[in-house]
């Protein structure tokens, strides 16, 4: 992997067919994504912000161009292979939280260590470490159907770096919260970016979140429209 | 990881407790009707060789062929000796000669004038001696309601509802009517030990146990029999051995050419049984077959309903970076292990149910009236270490089909869709 960037889109072109017409969702993205950044795709619906992310998720893959994301090409990745860097290196949150119901707080943020065969001890150790970070560990043994929103998002963020990942997508965090979880939720995610230096990546039309970000890219009709850097400090 | 899937089965009961209780049910049914059939057909063969064939049977050639008559003119000669020959060449049986008869039973009255007669059955053996094999074969000793075995010459027992018909007991006198080998007429006066219980209708109305001795020297069949029975010491049927004894035999003794010369068939051949047998077996196999695919069927439309459900945790388990097939292998465990936890509640259930009726038995003797089958009134299930085993294969096999095939859909199941679909 290049030193200099975590993620690399090249030329990235999305086709689907839409009958006898096709729809292009991106068309000739070209960005490259540093460690440690705190970004966000912006723009409004069907403007291509949750297709990026998808190629970046290893999720799809891009009908034209190019996508490395921690030095793998995204569309030269089998299923396997997609799922496996997925499972150690990028960590997903939801807008709907998407928590097992069934199980408990911390079997929830267990889970993707489970995947990844960590012996019981150390696990346990992780979980509790992450949910200390979303200031939930006294929660640990709560069912996800005694939370609140903000705290079933706090836990879905655990469930998100418990395993250390490089990369964290987040597709509209905020959208079903409110304010104050919101921003309680956008601190708790800068916090980790910065002491964990875990890069986030959002999508979002959301200006709360909109207010955190270090770096905005616009997209609109699948095209960069603006790329822009700020200080967190005076967004705030 | 099991221990996992085990937490989210016990919680989710929707997901656990509808196809534990299917292949519960299933798997009763199946162990339970396996073990019932296995206990009738165990039953109806132990009654058919204990009463009519043995485990092996020597007749003449001519008796076989006229057997329905019992036609003792026919009957094989010589018995003392052929049973010292077959007691040194197969040690490891039991024989025992017989001898049965038709005939008429005249109950006299206090002026030995006729009281009362009926046709009747009967069956000699050798009753008097005490190391007979006949009191544990026929199970004389529980059988008697009244009265005694026979210890003297010409002592008799009469089925108990025969008696109550003819309106005698213990202690009184019936006389014998029927003919001898060589066709002339015979009558001999028996006095009745003992009333005894068979248990089969067909006997209970009209039959009779004589010692043999009494019938050979009635019948002028001193040293001969209508047949000699062999029995595995073990009571258990073995088809192997039995196959191998009766060829050896037939090859030693039968001639073809000799139509008096001895025989020797095994209890599926002699009692017709064999085909009906096989198409018992062939029924079990059938049974089994349409409780897995049924089972499946449901447990496939379960699986598919499940899937639905839990289409929401297995986007998140896709997109987090669980394979496909991990997935499906994870499906397919969890369905095992509600398959195995149905399994053994089913089993526990039906071999509970079939054990209670292996002792207590099923009174179906209204249905028996008119039967003339070796068909005891007593139905009893047989719990066999079969009975603890079967269940577990439409049980296991059918949650497994079923889930295999409803968890086809995670392979059709695009990633790309994920957030979408998971944000709904």
């Amino acid at each position: 992997m290049n030193n200099s960037y975590l993620i690399k889109t090249e030329h990235i072109k999305k086709i689907y067919p839409m009958g006898l017409t096709t729809l292009i969702a991106l068309d000739d993205i070209n960005l490259t994504f540093k460690k440690g950044e705190f970004a966000g795709l912006v723009g409004p619906s069907g403007s291509g912000k949750t297709t990026l992310l998808n190629i970046i998720g290893a999720l799809d893959s891009p009908s034209e161009g190019s996508a490395e994301v921690l030095g793998k090409k995204v569309e030269t990745l089998s299923h396997r292979s997609a799922a496996h860097l997925r499972n150690w290196y990028i960590g997903f949150i939801f807008q709907t939280f998407n928590l097992l119901p069934v199980y408990t707080v911390f079997e929830n943020v267990e889970f993707p260590l489970l995947l990844q065969n960590i012996p019981s001890p150390k696990r346990k150790k992780l979980v509790m470490e992450a949910l200390e970070w979303v200031g939930l560990a006294d929660r640990a043994n709560s069912k996800p159907a005694h939370l609140s929103g903000g705290e079933s998002q706090r836990v879905a963020i655990a469930r998100a770096i418990v395993k250390k990942p490089e990369l964290v997508l987040a597709d509209e965090p905020t959208a079903n919260l409110d304010a104050e979880n919101s921003h309680h939720i956008m601190r708790t995610m800068v916090q980790l970016n910065e002491e964990l230096k875990i890069t986030f990546i959002f999508a979002t039309h959301d200006e709360k979140v909109m207010r955190y970000l270090k770096r905005k890219i616009s997209l609109n009709d699948g095209k960069v429209e603006k790329d822009e850097i700020f200080e967190l400090e005076v967004k705030k | 990881m099991i221990k996992f899937l085990i937490k989210g089965l016990m919680r989710d009961r929707s997901r656990s407790l509808f196809p534990v209780l299917t292949v519960f049910a299933g798997v009763f049914l199946a162990v339970f009707l396996y073990s019932y059939i296995n206990g009738v057909v165990s039953d109806m063969l132990k009654m058919t060789a204990h009463y009519q064939t043995g485990h092996l049977r020597i007749m003449t050639q001519a008796y076989a062929k006229e057997i329905n008559q019992n036609p003792n003119d026919l009957a094989l000669i010589g018995v003392n000796e052929l049973l010292q020959k077959l007691n040194k060449k197969y040690p490891q049986m039991i024989w025992t000669p017989r001898i049965k008869f038709g005939g008429l039973l005249d109950i006299p009255d206090e002026n030995r004038e006729t009281k009362i007669q009926s046709p009747v059955i009967g069956i000699a053996v050798n009753l008097i001696s005490k190391s007979s094999p006949e009191y544990k074969l026929l199970n004389i000793k529980s059988a008697i309601i009244s009265g005694h075995i026979p210890n003297n010459p010409g002592e008799i027992l009469i089925a108990d509802e025969f008696a109550k018909k003819l309106n005698v007991g213990p202690g009184d006198t019936a006389t014998l009517i029927s003919s001898t080998m060589y066709g002339s007429m015979t009558m001999v006066n028996l006095k009745i030990a003992g009333t005894v219980y068979f248990g089969i209708t067909a006997m209970d109305r009209s039959a009779i146990f004589t010692d043999i001795s009494d019938i050979q020297s009635a019948l002028d069949m001193q040293d001969a029999a209508g047949e000699i029975l062999g029995f595995f010491p073990d009571d258990i049927y073995h088809d192997e051995q039995a196959t191998l004894i009766a060829s050896s035999f037939n090859e030693e003794f039968k001639n073809p050419e000799d139509k008096f010369s001895p025989q020797m068939g095994t209890l599926p051949k002699e009692s017709g049984l064999s085909d009906y047998l096989a198409t018992i077996n062939s029924m079990s196999i059938v049974i089994i077959a349409i409780f897995i695919v049924t089972m499946s069927i449901v447990l496939w439309n379960a699986g598919l309903m499940g899937s639905l459900r839990r289409y929401g945790e297995i986007g998140v388990r896709l997109a987090i970076g669980e394979n496909k097939g991990h997935i499906y292998r994870t499906l397919i465990l969890e369905s095992m292990i509600i398959g195995i936890f149905g399994s053994i509640l089913g089993t526990l259930a039906g071999t509970g149910i079939a054990y209670l009726i292996q002792v207590y038995g099923l009174d179906m003797s209204f249905l028996f009236k008119k039967s003339s089958l070796m068909i005891p009134n007593e139905l009893r299930a047989r719990v066999t270490s079969g009975s603890f085993v079967i269940g577990f294969i439409p049980g296991i096999f059918s949650t497994v089909l079923g889930t295999s095939i409803a968890g086809i859909g995670i392979y059709k199941r695009q990633t790309s869709q994920l957030f979408k679909e998971l944000e709904v």
